[in-house]
């Protein structure tokens, strides 16, 4: 098979274990969309414009509540800014890309194609065609996510909301750090984080909890890496 | 503003966030040192999301006691570290909370 067409279906491969917690997530966003009085139709241009799932909850959790614009769109881009992480640690890999090939993939740079693309570019990183992994990868999710919010929007309130589908959500994001959980620093800066998010959810601003608490755990993972050194030396 | 509008305004600074990072950086700029800083990103963010969805109820209070959601991430990040496997992970996690919250 081409170089191209093969890194496209591996990224389509690898993302989709991660597709399955994504089912309910996308359901579960058509479902409230359409409670929350929103039309069809918005409910879609919403999966399709925005096309972030954590960005499209809050989004609907601040416009149900009746927040204004500027907390909206403040509070999805306090959400989104973790992507400025993404886009640094993937740019090493992607800079050689021309505009038009940096703007699609941009669009598909969600959670799930982020994590896994980013380990097959360490391993892959003479290939040039490496990116079609990226894509592949990210039309998995994008096509997913459209299906599950149509799917939402047409079940409406029929899935009881007892099943708790929603706690798909944090254990899709748990998957995805397995492996870190294997090294010390990398625990050390998931309790911090997890714990100041936690802990500043109410009093952090326009739900900025999320790159406050990246931040923390990112300078405490610089700290830490600096005495392991240190130790050594 | 009209929700289309601010859709769209959203998803325009969704895409910028995930674009303006990937266009700016040039190859040049990364050296050891900050590869191994952006190595822990995923552990600085993820949890981020994650703590407060299982921690916090649907007001945003810390709710410590018969939250079967810290008992279910518990065993979920068990078998993760066990297993190493994704989708291990996330039915377990799934299952033990049915069981919690149906049986129990």
């Amino acid at each position: 098979m081409n170089n191209k067409l093969k890194n496209f279906f591996k990224g389509v491969r690898d993302t989709s274990p991660l597709m399955i917690p994504v089912v309910p997530f996308g359901i579960i966003f058509g479902v409230l969309a359409i409670d929350l009085g929103l039309t069809p139709l918005t409910t879609i241009a919403m999966s399709i414009i925005i096309f972030g799932g954590a960005s499209q909850i809050i989004f609907l959790q601040l416009f149900s509540a009746g927040a204004s614009s500027l907390v909206i769109l403040s509070s999805v881009g306090a959400v989104n800014s973790r992507h400025l992480l993404y886009g640094t640690v993937l740019s090493e890999h992607l800079s050689d890309l021309n505009l038009t090939w940096k703007i699609i993939v941009s669009y598909f740079l969600v959670d799930q194609a982020f994590a896994v693309s980013n380990d097959h570019f360490k391993k892959n990183n003479n290939d040039k065609d490496k990116h079609f992994h990226l894509l592949g990868g990210g039309l998995n999710c994008w096509t997913i996510w459209q299906i599950t919010t149509l799917i939402g929007i047409y079940l409406g309130s029929i899935i009881p909301e007892k099943l708790g589908l929603s706690f798909a959500i944090p254990l899709t994001f748990l998957a995805l750090l397995v492996n870190d959980f294997r090294k010390l620093i990398n625990v050390i800066v998931i309790m911090t984080s997890g714990t100041v998010a936690t802990l500043g959810y109410q009093i952090i601003p326009f739900k900025a909890y999320v790159i406050v608490a990246a931040l923390i755990g990112l300078f405490m993972a610089i700290i830490l890496t600096k005495l392991v050194k240190k130790n050594y030396e | 503003m009209s929700n289309l509008a601010l859709i769209t305004y959203c998803g325009l600074i969704t895409f910028l966030t995930r674009f303006s990072m990937i266009a700016l950086l040039k190859k040049e700029m990364f050296n050891d040192k900050i590869r191994e800083i952006l190595s822990y990103v995923p552990s600085a963010i993820f949890p981020a999301i994650i703590f407060p969805l299982i921690f916090l109820d649907d007001s945003g209070t810390i709710q410590l006691e018969n939250n079967p959601k810290i008992l279910a991430a518990i065993i979920a990040m068990g078998v993760g570290i066990f297993s190493r496997s994704i989708l291990a992970t996330i039915f377990s996690g799934l299952t033990s909370y049915w069981l919690i919250i149906f049986i129990i």
